[in-house]
């Protein structure tokens, strides 16, 4: 694994290597008599190296958050594949034109549960990007998604998806199989699908291309996680006509998992493990079992239409408007976070 | 030496971002250079009589231009955005939309209702690019959406008309939602079993496109029109190379498969109502 660290990250990794360190020391010179002092300083900088994850962790700007987001050592889809599920069966193409690497998906078991998994995959060597084309899905991801919902459907299996992607891949080749159409088409079946939908943010939630396996009962977002219609970067080009500009984009769209849980989208905040999901992928895979189990035994409950309804329902309440001419105006009370999580 | 003279520049012609650039009575139109005489291009229906080319028409002549006179009936006039993220660029969002306003002459991007097409009762909506770049903000979404809900109800056929440049990005994450609020509503309307036609105007892009914009039972489009996901500028940046002439206009949809058919503007409403004969 690199040893990729972001500015804000750099303090806490140079004390924990002190810490690393020193534990090397007292190992070697167990026996030389000052081990007991050696074990209070270890102690000493255990305890300043959970403060100082605190202090950099609490109050990060939501352009560190998009940092976190996309940082190379974070988990991707195929990490949680491996850590939630079992009996993983990959299953490959659109039967119409290739297999899109950028979306992967196929079937899985959850809790011994037969399940659909889909998601957005993202590569860690240049080599491996450019086959994941940075997880920017063409056309044949969409319609490989789309005929692997319809079959979860036909088979009565939950879909679980796994969206880390900056966007839809724009180029000429996609536009020439129709990147829209199949993106509008994951968003109108997905919408009538009669089967449970949980959809996760596990990294970034670019636009359209985010939202087209996003059309679901339940929406999860890990806390170092965005979703916006538009990446940071393309919002300041059009905006600032400056790309270098994000972090000012970042903070206008509002787009952090937090965000979005206070405009009442999400309907819950995965906590990743201190310092961020690529600190410990064990501890964040921890935590969203937890949830994907309680919202998947929740959605369990429910009859076909009851999924169906249940789905309309979540996006038919979006988008706060006024009617001048009907009088009130609509809308749910604000929601904060973490205190009122549920 | 001291110049003996200075050389004045060119005064710079303001940014065209209209085809047509205004000279009093007679336009100069950007496609073929040929100078035409305003009232005839109105005439016309805001197609130049010399080579053809669509230029933009007003959302309420494009309505009248396909309905039963009279047969309009504006509904949701009165949606407002609330700028939930209070945002603010250059300009802050609620001014844009104030002064998009006052030059549009619309309140929003989208206008929305039921009239008769040759007869027949239809759920219709067409975009005003000219407000926002025609983009889908909550207001546009909810409207489109209650025009399927309408459809649905009334088991009447929809017909949209799009010109957007997509999603809106002064409201985010919420203009995102519109995009799956508004095909999920489209979804329930199949069960009516009554068609959808989705008419695509220059430019339909972005998260219009690729939502209810490219889920009509039938697509049609207008000559020339700029269609596609991703815009052109964006394409170009990201590959830095130059894109194919043609590339993502109507004629190049068609030929890749699509889009049902271009339909000329004159022939539009013929072409509506043969469709509506033979599915509705």
């Amino acid at each position: 694994m690199s040893t990729f660290a972001l500015d804000f990250e750099k303090p806490l990794l140079e004390l924990e290597a002190k810490l690393v360190e020193l534990k090397r020391h007292a190992a070697i010179g167990a026996g030389d008599g000052d081990g007991a002092s050696l074990d209070g300083e270890i102690r000493r900088l255990e305890r300043r190296c959970a403060k100082l994850t605190q202090e950099i962790f609490a109050e990060l700007s939501r352009w560190q958050m998009v940092q976190l987001s996309r940082h190379p050592n974070r988990p991707y889809m195929l990490d949680y594949v491996q850590r939630l599920f079992t009996d993983w069966l990959e299953l490959h193409g659109d039967r119409a034109f290739a297999d899109d690497q950028a979306l992967v998906g196929g079937l899985a078991r959850f809790d011994g549960e037969p399940v659909m998994i889909l998601g957005q995959q993202k590569g860690r060597s240049t080599k491996e990007n450019l086959l994941r084309s940075f997880g920017m899905p063409r056309p044949e991801g969409y319609r490989k998604a789309l005929r692997l919902m319809k079959l979860a459907e036909r088979f009565d299996r939950p879909v679980i998806a796994f969206i880390d992607t900056p966007g839809a891949y724009p180029g000429i080749d996609a536009e020439e199989r129709g990147q829209a159409e199949a993106i509008a088409a994951c968003l109108e079946e997905m919408a009538a699908l009669r089967v449970p939908v949980l959809s996760i943010v596990i990294g970034e939630g670019g636009s359209g291309g985010a939202l087209a396996i996003g059309v679901c009962n339940r929406l999860l977002m890990l806390q170092y996680s965005w979703y916006s219609v538009i990446s940071p970067e393309s919002c300041a080009a059009i905006l600032y006509r400056d790309s270098k500009k994000g972090e000012k984009a970042a903070e206008a769209l509002k787009l952090t998992s937090r965000d979005a849980f206070e405009n009442g989208i999400v309907d819950e905040l995965i906590e990743e493990a201190p310092g961020g999901a690529h600190r410990d992928w064990e501890a964040t895979a921890g935590n969203l079992r937890a949830a994907m189990r309680k919202h998947l035994r929740e959605l369990r409950e429910m009859s076909p239409e009851q999924v169906v309804q249940d789905r309309y329902d979540k996006f038919r309440k979006i988008g706060p408007i006024t009617d001048s001419e009907a009088a009130q105006p609509e809308g749910e009370p604000a929601r904060r976070w973490p205190q009122d999580r549920s | 030496m001291a110049a003996w003279y200075h050389k004045v520049p060119a005064p710079k012609l303001p940014a065209t971002d209209k085809r047509a650039r205004m000279e009093g009575m007679w336009i100069k139109c950007d496609a073929c250079g040929q100078i035409v005489y305003k009232q005839e291009v109105e005439r016309n229906l805001e197609v130049c009589p010399k080579c053809g080319e669509h230029f933009p028409l007003p959302v309420r002549r494009r309505l009248d231009l396909v309905l039963d006179p009279g047969s309009f009936v504006e509904f949701d006039r009165g949606l407002e955005s609330t700028d939930p993220l209070q945002f603010s660029d250059s300009k802050r969002y609620k001014d844009r939309l104030k002064a998009s306003a006052k030059t549009a002459g619309e309140m929003e991007a989208f206008v929305g209702g039921t009239g008769r097409l040759a007869g027949r009762e239809v759920s219709i909506g067409a975009f005003h690019f000219g407000f926002l770049g025609g983009s889908m903000g909550s207001v546009v979404g909810e409207k489109v959406t209650r025009l399927f809900e309408r459809a649905t109800e009334r088991r009447i056929p929809a017909i949209i008309f799009s010109a957007s440049g997509g999603a809106r990005m002064q409201e985010a994450i919420f203009s995102l939602m519109q995009m799956a609020k508004s095909s999920a509503a489209l979804a329930r309307f199949r069960t009516v079993k009554k068609p959808y036609i989705s008419v695509l105007l220059d430019p339909t892009t972005g998260g219009v496109a690729a939502s209810f914009a490219f889920l009509g039972d039938i697509i049609l489009a207008e000559p020339k029109a700029l269609i596609g996901f991703a815009g052109p500028r964006v394409i170009e940046q990201t590959l830095r190379q130059k894109l194919p002439e043609g590339f993502q206009t109507s004629e190049f949809l068609l030929q890749h498969g699509m889009i049902d058919a271009i339909v000329h503007r004159k022939e539009m409403r013929d072409r509506l109502a043969q469709v509506l004969g033979l599915l509705a």
